[in-house]
């Protein structure tokens, strides 16, 4: 009895083991946080970049509007390759571009948008990065389409012509 | 006698330093058990990523703000999910995690125990 049960637990707890080595192997081990979709907004209160006048969500997001809210700051160089397609996005008259500057310098951040043209309705700073966290946002750049407050599609990385076309076509 | 009396001395010597190894803080605590999701496989205690540090004047603010510790779990784990807790919740993605170890201990018991008894008869 002992003889027979033994190499059979060996088997099949080497197969066990075996498989779940091999799926494992297929998984990317690098997480990215779920792409909450359908969440609300987070209500906040921030630094405007320009005024430094304080100013609620409340007051920037209207409901019945599609919003871009994007985290970008002067330092980060993946905020550059996407500053073209912002700049296109800042023609569509159904779509307004809030910026949320992730600690940058002011002077930094100004020379940034004049040298690059500013694509941005309004931003917020957000010197220590806690607004940011507010949004569940770990990285720069990172972009959320916004409707009736609600978070409809969020971009990790920067803005590139796939995500373009397709803002695009969900502000339609 | 003479080295009980000098081990004494140091003793109260060293209790009237002002720093103990040991004060730990609440926010040490909780940044221990957050993952750093730019550096993965650190904690956000150990790292000095942007994000980090971020996430640790966040805590501060919010234990300032009066929340417990168990808020800012939650908080967190509204935000980024369950993965940026070191130490996750039971639930049905985590069970096996959590009975595995029960588990073998039980089948590990079931054969000592079966060999125990063979050897007996």
């Amino acid at each position: 009895m002992r003889t027979k049960i033994f190499p059979i637990s060996l088997i099949i707890i080497v197969s066990v083991i075996f498989v779940i080595f091999y799926k494992g192997l297929q998984n990317s081990n690098v997480y990215k946080p779920q792409i909450g979709n359908q969440k609300n907004i987070p209500v906040f209160i921030a630094k405007a970049f320009e005024t430094e006048e304080i100013f609620k969500s409340e007051d920037i997001f209207e409901g019945d509007k599609f919003y871009l809210m994007n985290i970008w700051s002067s330092w980060c160089a993946p905020c550059r390759d996407e500053h073209k397609f912002l700049l296109n996005l800042s023609n569509q008259k159904k779509l307004k571009i809030i910026g949320l500057n992730y600690k940058d310098k002011k002077k930094n951040a100004t020379n940034f948008l004049n040298e690059l043209n500013n694509p941005y309705d309004f931003i917020f700073s957000d010197t220590d990065g806690t607004i940011a966290i507010e949004w569940g946002a770990y990285g720069v750049p990172e972009s959320f389409l916004l409707y009736k407050n609600k978070i409809v599609k969020k971009i990790i990385g920067p803005i590139d012509q796939n995500s373009l076309l397709e803002i695009k076509e969900l502000i339609q | 006698m003479r080295f009980l009396k000098f081990f004494i001395l140091i003793l109260i010597i060293f209790n009237f330093n002002l720093v103990h190894a040991k004060t730990k803080s609440l926010d040490a605590k909780i940044t221990k058990n957050l993952r750093c999701l730019i550096c993965q496989g650190q904690s956000i205690h150990d790292s000095d990523s942007e994000f980090a540090i971020s996430l640790k004047t966040l805590v501060k603010k919010k234990l300032n703000e009066g929340s417990s510790e168990e808020e800012i779990y939650n908080y967190l784990k509204d935000k980024y999910g369950e993965w940026i807790l070191y130490d996750p919740g039971f639930s049905k993605n985590t069970y096996f995690l959590w009975l595995l170890p029960l588990l073998m201990f039980l089948i590990g018991g079931a054969i000592i125990l079966k060999l125990f008894i063979y050897k007996k008869n």
